[in-house]
């Protein structure tokens, strides 16, 4: 039965864990803006491809 | 049918105006103007045009080219130290305030501002803000380089004096989060270690376990109560200071007797305490207070004059040459130039070009006000028409409106309102809690001990009014974003109740009752003939005069071509079409004697053909529509009209507003606040002003709630307690009926946590009152409250429409 000690100890540790990645997100400030890393996730890095433009291939010779 | 109609008309690829006035072709793609097809193709060429595919015609015209010699004032290191906020060897940091982003395209484009200047290393978009935080290479570009490239793609920084007083703008507070996080953490901990205390075959288990889980459950409980619990505290403790008593002083005294009671039984053996309930009513009453203090983060409501003026203005030197200059380094005597529709930001004496100073937002004047070669100009006027030249008599910090501003009457000494619903119930909270307690004292001394100090120390656990200082919150809080979507928003929660106890409701007239772009044209005097009308109209079309441009608009017709036509400085314009000599303009200039002269008050341009003086045209305001609406709705209230304006209009607005309403015209800012004071302590009424411009600021601030009309909610609106969207004015007797439903509903959620209340204190009188009972009664009547609160006021808001 004293194996409870054990495992309050464990689950409370775990749980300050928890506590510990909550309060360092907040104070990395992932809570201070609530609505455009949602919108940011849905951008494609590039929809089109890159065309061939004459500065661009100047930069590629 | 329609379609076809549609493709006749088409809309810009770029910023979706219709291409009525001109349409460009290129790229297979219509564009309304150059600046949109320019943005077009510079998106174009760096491979952005991902921009057009996120959302349609997301560009922000350009229309309105600006001149990109304005930023010239950003080269100037002091300037820049001013604005950025971290430097180092490498990177400059700044951030931005840019009211045109309105949706994910423009968040997409702004954060691919790397490809554009590659001396840009990242940016990052607060959209709730509109704020983008950019950090840029200082030895690869500019700050100036930055701020034209974002003027160029629509996307200009609202830069303002504001921005350079140091002040930056204050970061949302994360306390709350922190005591919530931690609040929460504890609770749930607390509860799992509580539990075997509720169910009894678990009795075994609490002999064994019981003072180790008490201990644990102390542990977790004691940053719940030094941390997390001390704004409530610190709240009530400030009550009693001042001897008031508010919510907060019932809540804490529950708090502490929870608190102490948990220990005293737990470190004694008496029994597992009441922890779980303690740190679960912090969680519940920090849920309501991050509820309340939620707003809306991009609105500003407390500006005042720095955030209206300009950063920089067009300086004159000797030699005739022209260089920006920050407005705070402009000293007496310089020459600056003021272009059409800029700022003047400092008292100056006009020396050269005809001025049309358009003072509508400073004092109220509907009409540009003309003034003649050395006349001083006050700052804070607008000029209309052509660029003028004039020399700084006064510093900015000493000009009138600054002066006026730094008065102290402006400032509103900041009452804490402590006759909110929730402070008065508090109040007889703690006087019934006090006496109940004693009651209970009394009866159990002479007959147990024990039971006396249980059932006191019951009392007043159970009477604290967790859930009754959670009812405001939620109602306010969810009535707030309900007018929000409508297009009204208040600038905390507090507004909801002073809005409701309104009885008086004083308006400014110009650009509030009225439509500040708009007037409306009538022609007194002999009718025109077809070709008559046509003479006038191609003589004002070639003047630039802002009233000739108003009749112009007014009247419908092509031009013609105008011989020998001339333009007489502040009288009038001569022109001849078709054989005709039209002359349009003052009554003095086209010799109108003054005894028949009617409406002095009004401006009024005369028409002459041929020396024969025909009529002439008058302005009326237009009201806003729906105001009709309003002013029913307001029916049961007292109206009253402050107008910076002349009284030419008073017939109208009498027959609009009735016999009741005061009317005051010619109301200086002061004379407006004070009238409004005069109002709240003579009369003892509770005020709500209406208003629009800086003249309105005074009056906004001394009122007991402050409504900023706006066309344009991210424009500079006065500080208020409330900024309302143009677009919804017609709505504004229906918030106000809608605040005073809401009180309503906080009686009533406050009679459904009394329903709670009584049932504790009853078993608490009677001694039964334990951890179990404690543990059921607070999550029923904590989440009751929160449902009850939310759904009625949803219901609510559909009865009422909005």
């Amino acid at each position: 039965m004293y194996i409870i000690f054990l495992m309050i100890a464990v689950s409370v540790t775990v749980a300050a864990a928890f506590l510990g990645a909550f309060l360092w997100a907040v104070r990395s400030g992932q809570y201070d803006d609530d609505y455009t890393p949602a919108v940011r996730m849905l951008f494609d890095n590039e929809t089109t491809p890159p065309k061939s433009k004459p500065a661009a291939d100047k930069e590629a010779k | 049918m329609e379609a076809a109609l549609q493709t006749n008309v088409q809309a810009c690829y770029h910023c979706g105006d219709s291409c009525e006035d001109e349409l460009i072709v290129a790229h297979d793609k219509a564009f309304c103007c150059t600046g949109c097809k320019t943005v077009y193709e510079l998106l174009e060429e760096n491979n952005l045009c991902n921009y057009y595919n996120l959302e349609e015609t997301p560009g922000i015209t350009g229309k309105k080219p600006v001149s990109e010699a304005r930023f010239a004032y950003l080269d100037d290191a002091g300037v820049e130290a001013q604005l950025i906020s971290f430097k180092s060897d490498n990177i400059c940091k700044i951030t931005f305030y840019i009211p045109q982003m309105h949706c994910s395209s423009c968040i997409w484009l702004l954060e691919n501002l790397f490809k554009l200047n590659p001396g840009i290393s990242e940016t990052t978009v607060n959209f709730l803000r509109k704020e983008v935080s950019l950090t840029y290479f200082h030895q690869k570009t500019t700050l100036r380089d930055v701020v034209t490239l974002l003027a160029r793609i629509g996307y200009e920084p609202e830069i303002t004096l504001a921005n350079t007083d140091g002040k930056k703008t204050s970061k949302p507070s994360r306390t709350i989060i922190y005591k919530l996080g931690i609040a929460g953490f504890a609770f749930g901990n607390v509860m799992l270690l509580a539990f075997p205390d509720y169910v009894d075959f678990t009795q075994g288990l609490q002999r064994t376990f019981g003072s180790f889980f008490g201990y644990l459950s102390i542990l977790l409980s004691i940053p719940v109560f030094f941390y997390s619990a001390r704004g409530f505290f610190t709240s009530a403790w400030e009550g009693i200071k001042q001897r008031m008593v508010n919510i907060d002083l019932p809540i804490s005294t529950g708090l502490l007797a929870l608190f102490f009671t948990s220990i005293f039984d737990i470190v004694t053996g008496r029994g597992p305490g009441y922890l779980d309930s303690f740190t679960g009513l912090v969680f519940f009453m920090l849920i309501g207070k991050y509820f309340q203090q939620r707003t809306f983060d991009s609105l500003s409501f407390d500006r005042d004059y720095t955030s209206y003026f300009p950063v920089s203005i067009t300086v004159l030197k000797e030699d005739g040459e022209e260089s920006s200059t920050a407005v705070r380094n402009l000293k007496v005597g310089d020459r600056i130039r003021i272009r059409n529709q800029e700022l003047i930001p400092a008292d100056a004496i006009l020396l050269h070009g005809r001025a049309m100073i358009d003072y509508s937002f400073v004092s109220g004047e509907s009409e540009p006000v003309e003034k003649v070669v050395g006349e001083v100009i006050y700052a804070g006027g607008r000029q209309v028409g052509e660029s003028i030249e004039m020399e700084v008599v006064k510093e900015v910090s000493q000009g009138y409106l600054t002066q006026l501003w730094n008065d102290t009457v402006f400032n509103k000494n900041e009452e804490h309102n402590l006759h909110t619903y929730s402070n008065i119930a508090g109040k007889w909270f703690i006087i019934v809690t006090m006496l109940v307690a004693a009651g209970a004292l009394i009866y159990w001394v002479p007959r147990d001990m024990d039971m006396a100090m249980k059932a006191f120390t019951s009392v007043l656990i159970i009477a604290c009014p967790c859930a009754l200082s959670l009812a405001t919150p939620f109602v306010h809080g969810h009535t707030m974003r309900v007018f929000g979507r409508n297009k009204f928003y208040l600038k905390n929660t507090a507004v909801v109740e002073r809005l409701a106890k309104i009885d008086t409701v004083v308006f400014d007239k110009t650009g509030t009752l009225t439509e500040p772009s708009e007037a409306e044209l009538s022609y007194t005097g002999k009718e025109l003939t077809e070709s008559q009308n046509q003479a006038v109209l191609s003589v004002l079309r070639h003047s630039t005069h802002p009233l000739s441009q108003r009749i112009s608009q007014g009247i419908s017709g092509t031009a013609l071509e105008v011989a020998d036509f001339k333009e007489i400085t502040g009288k009038g314009l001569v022109g001849e079409v078709n054989g005709m000599l039209v002359r349009v303009g003052s009554a003095a200039y086209l010799g109108v004697p003054a005894e028949k002269q009617k409406d002095t008050l009004k401006t009024t341009v005369y028409v002459s053909i041929d020396g024969v003086v025909l009529g002439y045209y008058t302005f009326y305001n237009v009201y806003r529509q729906g105001l009709q609406q309003v002013l029913q709705g307001l029916s049961d209230k007292k109206i009253a009209v402050l107008s910076g304006d002349n009284d030419h209009e008073e017939a109208r607005l009498r027959e609009l507003l009735g016999k009741e309403a005061e009317l005051n015209f010619n109301q200086s800012p002061v004379q407006k606040l004070e009238y409004i004071q005069q109002l709240k302590t003579q009369e003892n009424r509770q005020v709500l002003m209406v208003g629009d411009g800086l003249n309105d600021a005074g009056a906004l601030k001394q009122s007991d709630a402050g409504i900023a009309l706006s066309n344009s909610v991210t424009n500079f609106s006065p500080s208020c307690d409330a900024i309302l969207d143009a677009s919804a004015f017609d709505r504004l007797s229906t918030f106000l009926k809608f605040s005073k439903t809401t009180m309503t509903l906080i009686l009533l959620t406050f009679a459904v946590s009394l329903v709670y209340n009584v049932i504790g204190l009853t078993m608490a009188v009677m001694g039964l009152f334990t951890p179990i009972v404690s543990a059921i009664l607070m999550p029923i009547s904590t989440l009751s409250v929160m449902t009850f609160a939310t759904l009625s006021v949803k219901y609510a808001a559909r009865k009422a429409g909005l």
